[in-house]
């Protein structure tokens, strides 16, 4: 019973970060635009509110500044993507590697360093005291519970309010949606600049809440990995939340295979085997039911195009 | 008054050079201001990495030993990325070369003289068909070929962990995890008083010549460059996605395998960890094929100068003591100019006075 307990609750934990990158991503794409940066921008969260922490001794402020140095990271492939019609797959690969460039070049001094705030597990009163889904999913980070919230407000958002759908027509057919007087590249604008601000989250969440201490390359391919999530959670954040936590269980996998003697090394290639496999079983549910990407994903917007 | 965007008709190819190098100018320029934030002079930074990887004896012999890997994965690049292939996955192409190279160098090395045609043999056919899984993916089952070549490099580097913590480990090196090193007959001959693994430089040039006939000469090329442009025209032209598919693949693919074969053979000697091996050459072959404008004769002098990149970043790395990754930085911001710069070639701005 506490092994299924304490699985379940790690679980959670690791797709907590996942599931701020997919929420950011869905956004953005939902907009119209690919964002392959979500790495880098989520090295640069965990770095910056690593870093903001350790020197401010306020988790809550490093959390912040980490969520204002990934969005102004990503306004960089807003600039390029939608001001300059610029590739999108490129300008996302080149903000990979200019966040992974920082984190690495900022981080290194804090390798070894333990850090003095962290966003610890709080116990919801009553409730916590449940069995079961008291401990598993009362007793998690303030954290945890945003991401959960942040995911059923952007599904409200998206759609059930006008804002929402126009960010959506924007994704969809961004000429009809002009003529109805939609600002289609500022809604991306804002799109891509919101999914960077929680790839951040995500990122501050690995450095402050899931593992508070300083690893090189602490991301490890997550960001890649929200990208295939949003596909695998057909772009809807409300499926984004059990993916993500399904994906967390993988991770955790890892640790429970790891007394049967099975090398660690085929054990850490778990997460991305499985989103292979994943990806192979959604392709063939989404030709099923016919159910693709936004219309007018990756395509810039040209007014003069009409 | 109102700014409005347009695209170019026409554009004369010296005006494209001319604002593409001035853009690329920039970006150097203004990257090197990531030195201020180390106290750094940054003119100071770019003439230490220019001076030592362009203007000296060694510093260019060390460039030419780190452009053959980078030639080869990025003339290979542009080929997929004309076919709008995102192959992302040379790193772990690269990786699955020189595991193949690798095992026959220990296996067949000792048994057999002439091993060297063979290993590169089987790191291109490694490489190739590691870059077949994401060949099949895509065009057999509509899978994201950036998701699914990024993935296969992870799972590759694990493979190539789990063989040299496991049934690869050599008996001669310590409790290291390395494989044994290679037979004197499976390493590359060098240039005197160089790294320069000459053979694989010349493989490299080659492949780049060949690729230029392929894509602009050929059946084959002009299909995959209507795949790239035209996806429905390629469709209605009767021309076989999968086929085009496999083939930018075996291409791209089998060419970093050979660049694996030039860094376990030449290089390191023996199989080790993977990210020492791959050393993000998978990644930075993708912006010398994009600095290329995707043409594999280019190729040759944007992989020359990521080439000198390279070394001029482990210079600064050690006279600096800044981390391997201020050069991921400096490439993605360069890249970013780049890509600033193909829209000044594509598109112009009038200014409208209403």
């Amino acid at each position: 019973m506490d092994l299924i307990i304490s699985t379940l609750s790690r679980a959670l934990v690791a797709g907590t970060p996942l599931l701020f990158g997919t929420i950011g991503e869905i956004i953005a794409e939902r907009s119209g635009v690919f964002n392959l940066g979500i790495e880098g921008m989520m090295a640069t969260g965990a770095v910056v509110a690593f870093g903001v922490t350790l020197s401010t001794g306020s988790v809550w402020f490093g959390f912040l500044m980490a969520i204002i140095a990934a969005a102004l990271l990503s306004s960089i492939h807003a600039f390029i993507c939608i001001t300059l019609k610029g590739k999108q797959t490129l300008s996302g690969l080149a903000l990979t590697m200019i966040g992974l460039g920082i984190s690495g070049v900022i981080g290194r001094s804090f390798i070894g360093i333990p850090l003095p705030d962290r966003f610890s597990s709080i116990k919801i009163p009553y409730l916590s005291l449940l069995p079961i889904v008291g401990p598993v999913l009362f007793s998690r980070d303030i954290l945890f519970y945003i991401a959960l919230f942040l995911a059923i407000f952007s599904y409200i958002f998206l759609y059930k309010t006008r804002v929402g759908i126009n960010l959506r027509s924007a994704g969809e057919s961004p000429k009809a949606a002009d003529s109805l007087g939609v600002n289609v590249n500022l809604y991306r604008y804002i799109a891509v600049i919101i999914g960077g601000a929680m790839a951040g989250m995500g990122g501050a969440y690995l450095s402050t809440a899931y593992i508070p201490q300083w690893i090189e390359g602490m991301v490890g391919g997550r960001g890649w990995i929200v990208v295939a999530l949003t596909i695998f959670a057909y772009w809807n954040p409300l499926k984004a939340i059990w993916t993500s936590y399904l994906f967390g269980g993988i991770y955790i996998l890892q640790y429970l295979l790891q007394p049967l003697g099975i090398p660690p090394s085929l054990l850490m290639m778990l997460p991305y085997l499985s989103t292979l496999i994943i990806l192979i079983f959604t392709s063939r549910s989404n030709l099923l039911k016919r159910i693709g990407s936004p219309e007018a994903l990756g395509e810039p917007f040209l007014k003069e195009d009409k | 008054m109102k700014l409005i965007i347009e695209k170019n008709r026409y554009i004369s190819n010296k005006k494209k050079l001319l604002i593409y190098l001035s853009s690329l100018i920039l970006g150097i320029f203004i990257s090197s201001f990531i030195f201020l934030f180390k106290g750094i002079n940054p003119f100071y930074a770019i003439y230490k990495i220019f001076s030592g990887s362009f203007f000296s004896l060694f510093g260019l012999k060390e460039t030419i030993t780190k452009m053959i890997p980078l030639l080869l994965i990025g003339s290979g690049l542009t080929v997929a990325f004309q076919g709008k292939f995102w192959n992302i996955g040379a790193e772990g192409q690269l990786l699955a070369g020189a595991t193949v190279a690798s095992w026959i160098a220990l296996n067949i090395g000792p048994k057999v003289d002439l091993v060297i045609p063979l290993m590169f043999l089987g790191g291109f056919i490694g490489g190739a068909l590691w870059a077949m899984i994401a060949a099949y993916l895509k065009s057999k089952l509509g899978i994201n070929d950036i998701i699914s070549t990024l993935m296969l490099n992870y799972i590759m580097a694990q493979i190539v962990q789990y063989l040299i913590y496991g049934p690869w480990k050599g008996k001669t090196q310590y409790g290291f995890p390395y494989t044994d090193n290679f037979p004197a007959n499976a390493i590359l001959p060098l240039i005197k008083n160089s790294r320069i693994h000459w053979i694989t430089l010349i493989l490299g040039l080659i492949a780049a010549v060949l690729l230029y006939f392929f894509i602009y000469r050929t059946k084959y090329g002009y299909e995959i460059r209507v795949v790239g442009e035209n996806p429905n025209a390629a469709k209605y032209a009767g021309i076989n996605f999968i086929k085009v598919s496999f083939i930018i693949m075996i291409i791209s693919g089998g060419l970093a395998g050979l660049a694996g074969v030039g860094e376990v053979a030449a290089i390191h000697r023996h199989l080790s960890y993977p990210d020492q091996i791959s050393a993000n050459l998978g990644y930075t072959g993708i912006i010398v094929a994009w600095l290329a404008l995707l043409n594999p004769l280019m190729a040759i002098l944007t992989s020359f100068f990521f080439g000198g990149i390279l070394v001029g970043g482990d210079i600064i790395q050690t006279s600096f003591k800044l981390p391997f990754a201020t050069i991921n930085l400096f490439n993605g911001l360069i890249l970013v100019f780049a890509l600033i710069g193909m829209f000044f070639i594509e598109y112009k701005i009038r200014i409208d006075k209403e």
